[in-house]
């Protein structure tokens, strides 16, 4: 017994030093922000301010770095969430020797490094637009959304195809046997039952998207999202502006994501309660008629 | 051979592989005859069909495969001025290469001791950090999928997202906070009078090395929780009622089981660690060698995109063998890590 105890503190003991490695270099980051010294330090803390904050505000290529970031993101979801669709759409179709091949090109970016995406995206448009002299197609905002959208889609793909493991066929030939065209199954069949994970795949790709750093370094050119305004400004030397900036997005992407999952979880509940009821009045059926079968 | 002969080549090798697999695939429709069922416009209908087609098309063509093929073009071309570009001098070389290994274009009179050391150590500490990241988080993992009631698991799961959404950036400035000379940790050690100099860790690369540990941690997790969650507990309980002591029911039971996971977090955190370039950037010394940033300098420092493409290749042939070596060593298909 008393060696069950034991291993039950140790693991106690070893699960709270996990969170607070986790944890802890984030909330001395955050507690910097809110200290007045000019050095972002957290000890001693000579006072609560909110000062730093209202830097931020004040400040043209963040403000500029954060409309830019916005704007890609949601570019990127326009992009990588129907195409990350066809993708799983067409896996379950595609000629069966020709799958595996397929598989592996479309899996492929989410195993290669962010640094090689951008350099590739780049090597490839600019050589494409000097063949061509389509030079407006050379630029950052473009290129940054072509960059992140050939793996963000690899990744809505692999939700999208999570989903589509547990569709029902049979529905679908329900709706044909009813006279519906193939068109009008795909939109009033098919859609309405991916919708949750339409919606999963547009946060996930929102926030990929806002978050990345690697492959919009080289994507981005002369431009600026707000991850590389950061980087150049870290770079440079810490500022307790730089910390309320950190604690700034922390807040948008982390409350964004903890919602994101509270919301999901709820709809599962419910999900899952309704499956129950379903079965429990389907064996109250079954348990009524028994002379029928 | 000039590098015209790579332009062809590039353009046509999708379109060849492409049309291969749909004389293939008419020709087995061919031969199975009426058993074969309905095609794939009468399947989806046409409106459906033509999105699939031009979504996934522009995708993998011009999103994933022809930059790739374009990058792995440039890395063999020579540096010219941009108004030599595909003159009789544009002919394939393996110059870049031979600078990564020797340190010049032309010359094998000496190794690139610089270059291939920082591609040496950021080989073998992204190996170490990924064995460290398991063993880190596979007790957590464990407890998560097997032990942890139903709420306490999704309050650590709520735990667990909200710092995998940090970004990269700053989670690497969260540990320059800590590790600066006027840091949190030095400050600390002053004030405990355990030394009176504060200790340059980022010289040291203790602040790189931790940060990268730190940084990619939560894929090793969720990768690991995943896995785990799917064994069945009876056979531990099995195990258990049978005598077995707890290092056996990990070894012989829940890791094989946990296989594919293991090694799907383990590729990612290697590729992710390898990779990454935020870290080392804002926590590496002046003289820290870490690959990554080498290859961003080659383009934006250099202007040599030719050599820096042949480094990226370089930095990718290494996460592929990796990746192929972690398959062969767990006897997996990419099929079962790629979730």
């Amino acid at each position: 017994m008393t060696s069950r105890t034991i291993q039950k503190a140790m693991l106690g003991f070893y699960i709270a030093l996990f969170f607070a490695y986790l944890f802890g270099p984030l909330v001395v980051m955050g507690a910097t922000a809110f200290n007045t010294p000019a050095y972002p330090t957290f000890h001693p803390f000579e006072g609560f301010t909110l000062k730093w904050f209202a830097n931020l505000a004040n400040d043209r290529d963040i403000v500029y770095g954060l409309k830019n970031s916005v704007w890609i993101g949601i570019l990127v979801v326009a992009v990588s969430v129907p195409v990350g669709l066809a993708g799983a759409i067409l896996l379950t179709q595609v000629y069966s020797r020709a799958q595996s091949f397929y598989y592996l090109i479309v899996v492929s970016p989410v195993l290669t490094p962010g640094v090689i995406i951008g350099i590739s995206t780049v090597v490839f448009w600019r050589h494409l637009t000097d063949i061509t002299g389509l030079k407006f197609i050379y630029d950052g905002t473009v290129l940054t959304v072509l960059a992140q959208s050939s793996f963000i889609s690899a990744y809505t793909m692999l939700i999208f195809l999570a989903r589509l493991a547990r569709f029902d066929r049979t529905l679908e030939e329900a709706a044909l046997d009813l006279g519906a065209s193939r068109t009008q199954v795909f939109f009033h069949v098919l859609i309405p039952f991916m919708m949750p994970a339409i919606g999963s795949a547009i946060v996930i790709a929102f926030l990929s998207s806002f978050e990345n750093y690697n492959t919009t370094t080289f994507a981005i050119l002369a431009d600026k999202t707000l991850t590389t305004v950061l980087a150049g400004r870290i770079r440079v030397g810490t500022t307790p502006a730089l910390s309320a900036l950190a604690v700034a997005i922390v807040a948008v992407t982390v409350v964004g994501a903890v919602l994101f999952e509270l919301f999901k979880r709820r709809e599962q509940d419910i999900a899952a309660r309704r499956a129950a009821a379903a079965a429990r009045s389907e064996a109250a059926e079954t348990a009524a008629v028994p002379a029928h079968a | 051979m000039h590098s015209s002969v790579g332009q062809v080549v590039i353009f046509a090798l999708p379109a060849v592989v492409v049309a291969a697999f749909a004389i293939l695939a008419i020709r087995d429709r061919r031969r199975a005859g009426p058993a074969a069922g309905p095609g794939f416009v009468a399947t989806n209908g046409w409106p459906v069909a033509i999105f699939l087609i031009v979504a996934v098309g522009l995708w993998t063509v011009f999103m994933i495969v022809l930059p790739m093929l374009s990058m792995i073009d440039l890395s063999f071309r020579p540096r010219l001025p941009p108004p030599q570009w595909g003159s009789a001098r544009d002919i394939y070389t393996l110059e870049n290469y031979r600078y990564f290994l020797f340190g010049s274009t032309t010359s094998t009179a000496s190794w690139n001791t610089t270059h291939l050391k920082a591609f040496g150590l950021t080989i073998w500490v992204s190996i170490l950090i990924t064995i460290l990241d398991f063993v880190v988080c596979y007790p957590i993992a464990f407890y998560m999928a097997q032990v942890a009631r139903p709420a306490r698991l999704r309050l650590f799961m709520l735990m667990l997202i909200a710092p995998y959404w940090v970004n990269e950036i700053l989670r690497a400035f969260a540990f320059r906070l800590l590790f600066a000379s006027q840091g949190v940790i030095n400050r600390a050690l002053m004030g405990a009078g355990i030394t009176d100099q504060p200790i340059d860790f980022i010289a040291a690369d203790v602040a790189l090395y931790s940060g990268l540990a730190y940084a990619y941690l939560l894929m090793m997790m969720f990768a690991l929780y995943n896995a785990i969650e799917t064994l069945d507990r009876n056979q531990i309980e099995a195990a258990r009622d049978l005598g077995a002591p707890w290092w056996h029911i990990h070894l012989f039971i829940v890791l094989p089981h946990a296989k594919p996971g293991i090694a799907s977090g383990a590729t990612l955190v290697f590729m992710l660690t390898a990779g990454a370039l935020a870290a080392p950037l804002v926590l590496g010394g002046p003289r820290t060698l870490w690959f990554t940033p080498i290859v961003y300098d080659r383009f934006y420092q250099a202007f040599n995109w030719q050599q820096g493409a042949a480094y990226a290749l370089i930095l990718l042939v290494a996460c592929v063998v990796f990746v192929l070596l972690v398959l062969k060593i767990f006897k997996l298909r990419l099929g079962e890590i790629a979730k």
